[in-house]
């Protein structure tokens, strides 16, 4: 199957010599959701912008649908829709003239049917006669929500949807793109909550610097989070770990203080108890045991320091 | 082209005017009604004809023309800035629309701003002064293409300003002068030797004079000198636009 979304080598220095990309590739599938994980200044944006045509790049190509964004925009744009980052709207212009101008300048014949639907779907219904200045903040990207729905896009790019949104509006939000993947958009968002990405996401990419540094479905990602660590805290210091321990996956800390003892919580059998009595019988004292488990958090950390 | 987009942003554009009216239309046509009953009524008899023609008479091209200019670079360089400042404008860049349905929309709406302000600049000249119109589809034909051609003005200069201190200077520092000095007020004829060959390097003198002999049947300069500038800048302004566009000069990083 062809990518909804295929990028090879993407690069984007900006006039004032920031890198904000460095050659990414990346393929997102049909009906995927897709996110983007990464610090301030990771180039996210930089990467959503450039395949929705407000960024030049200076290297690379992007595909949507197989349409070259470049040569072939019109039809390529056609498919998507953008929720930018910052939130911005038409003050004076009702939510309703809004979500008409919208669809409008994607050369759509109008549907008062569709943007009905999508203003109850968002619950602005009620305010589809008021102007978008007369708005709070979670209404306003609400509003942006439907005018980048209301062309009905089969790709739809979110950058950062939950940034200062309340709980329950963010728990919609997640609801939302989860009922637009099932009507078979492809959904690709950034964010900053790690919680987000593992809730909502299929896969996960991690960019840092403008590389993208890790691509993976969130399922392979969680069972590596699935391993825990067996912490036992030595009375004496050990100068090398012991021959008994030798064929189970454990590991003596810098400072020869403390075992690390690594398993999965899913294949563990038996084995901790094994350890255990190990230790008793090398006659190595122990003053405290504690267990700790990777998070997504750890991985991004490393990843990012890794690769600084 | 994809009219259908070209025009959600002509409407767009039409009914942010629409909802400041007294901004929009009052405050022109009452600036050039002053001029009216200034030079056209109050000083006109004190005022020599200038080749048989009324001093009142003489000064509607002009003014028509000096409303229409400034007016259509006003809001042709605002309609483009605002969203580019407020950040609206990534719909439009993001939008599956064209070098040439965008400047539809966009200059088409600041033109058609301008149209309605110069018709009723016309309008209220009548009321003041008796004009004859000898052409009046060549009267109505240069008001468009000028119209157009200074909102084409404004549309590049609203994509070049950085700042709205430099959305301003552009036609008040220099639109604003030329047509004052591009013959709105007297004949060329009646400049000395040195000015009067300077003023033949200002392009409003050919716009002013252009629709000046629709009205009179007669100007200072060939007419098809007039219709050449016209066209020249109509096609140099074009060309300028649909560059910065497909570019993204200062549209895009
Ligand atoms: N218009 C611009 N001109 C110059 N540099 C820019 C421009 N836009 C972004 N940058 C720089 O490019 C880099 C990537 O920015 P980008 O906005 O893509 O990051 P991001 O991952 O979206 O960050 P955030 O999480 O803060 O939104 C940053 O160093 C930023 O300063
Ligand atoms: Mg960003």
């Amino acid at each position: 199957m062809t990518p909804v979304l295929s990028i090879q080598g993407l690069s984007k220095t900006y006039g004032d010599g920031t890198v904000a990309l460095d050659a990414v590739d990346l393929a997102v599938e049909r009906g995927e959701i897709f996110a983007l994980l990464g610090p301030n200044g990771a180039g996210k944006s930089t990467l959503i912008n450039i395949v929705c045509g407000l960024v030049r790049p200076s290297g690379g190509t992007v595909e949507v649908q197989g349409h070259d964004i470049a040569r072939d925009w019109r039809r390529a744009r056609r498919h998507l829709g953008l929720v930018p980052q910052e939130l911005v709207g038409e003050a004076f212009e009702t939510v309703w003239g809004s979500l008409v101008y919208s669809r409008g300048l994607y050369g759509k014949a109008p549907d008062p049917g569709h943007l009905e639907r999508l203003l109850r779907d968002l619950a602005l219904w009620d305010k589809r006669r008021t102007p978008v200045f007369a708005l709070s903040g979670g209404m306003k990207r609400r509003v942006m929500i439907a005018k980048a729905l209301a062309h009905q896009p089969t790709v739809l790019f979110l950058d950062e949807p939950t940034a200062g949104v309340d709980v329950a509006l963010r728990r919609s939000t997640w609801t939302l793109v989860e009922r637009l993947r099932d009507q078979g958009v492809t959904v690709i968002l950034t964010t900053h909550y790690l919680a987000e990405a593992e809730a909502l996401a299929d896969r996960i990419g991690i960019i840092d610097h403008g590389r993208l540094l890790l691509v993976e479905r969130t399922a392979d990602l969680m069972a590596k989070l699935g391993r825990k660590e067996l912490i036992v805290q030595l009375e004496r210091p050990l100068a090398a770990l012991p021959e008994a321990l030798a064929e189970l996956p454990v590991g003596l800390t810098d400072d020869g203080h403390a075992l690390v003892y690594r398993y999965d919580v899913a294949h563990e059998h038996g084995l901790i108890a094994e350890f255990l009595r190990r230790l008793d019988r090398a006659g190595i004292v122990f003053t405290d045991l504690k267990t700790r488990q990777r998070s997504l958090e750890d991985i991004f950390v490393e990843l990012v320091e890794g690769a600084r | 082209m994809n009219w259908r987009s070209a025009a959600t942003i002509y409407r767009f554009e039409i009914a942010r005017a629409a909802r400041t009216p007294l901004q929009s239309v009052l405050s022109p046509v009452l600036s050039a009604s002053l001029y009216f009953i200034v030079f056209g009524s109050a000083m006109a008899g004190r005022l020599e004809a200038i080749d048989g023609v009324p001093y009142g008479a003489f000064i509607v091209p002009g003014l028509v023309m000096l409303t229409v200019l400034v007016e259509s670079v006003a809001n042709a360089s605002f309609g483009i800035y605002l969203p580019r400042f407020t950040g609206t404008i990534y719909e439009v860049l993001s939008a599956p629309i064209g070098a040439l349905e965008i400047l539809a929309g966009y200059v088409g709406a600041a033109a058609t701003k301008s149209i309605v302000l110069g018709g009723l600049v016309l309008l209220t000249a009548a009321f003041f002064v008796d004009y004859p119109v000898a052409h009046p589809l060549w009267a109505a034909l240069w008001l468009v293409v000028s119209a157009l051609t200074f909102s084409l003005l404004g549309f590049v200069i609203g994509v070049w300003s950085k700042s709205w201190e430099q959305l301003q200077l552009v036609p008040y520092l220099v639109v604003m002068p030329l047509t004052f000095l591009g013959g709105t007020f007297y004949d060329l004829d009646v400049l000395r030797p040195p000015w009067r060959d300077a003023a033949l390097f200002n392009p409003a003198v050919y716009l002013i004079d252009g629709f000046r002999t629709a009205f009179f049947g007669r100007g200072d300069l060939p007419p098809a000198a007039c219709a050449a500038v016209l066209a020249g800048l109509c096609a140099g302004l074009l060309a300028l636009a649909v560059w910065m566009i497909r570019s993204g000069y200062r549209l895009k990083p």
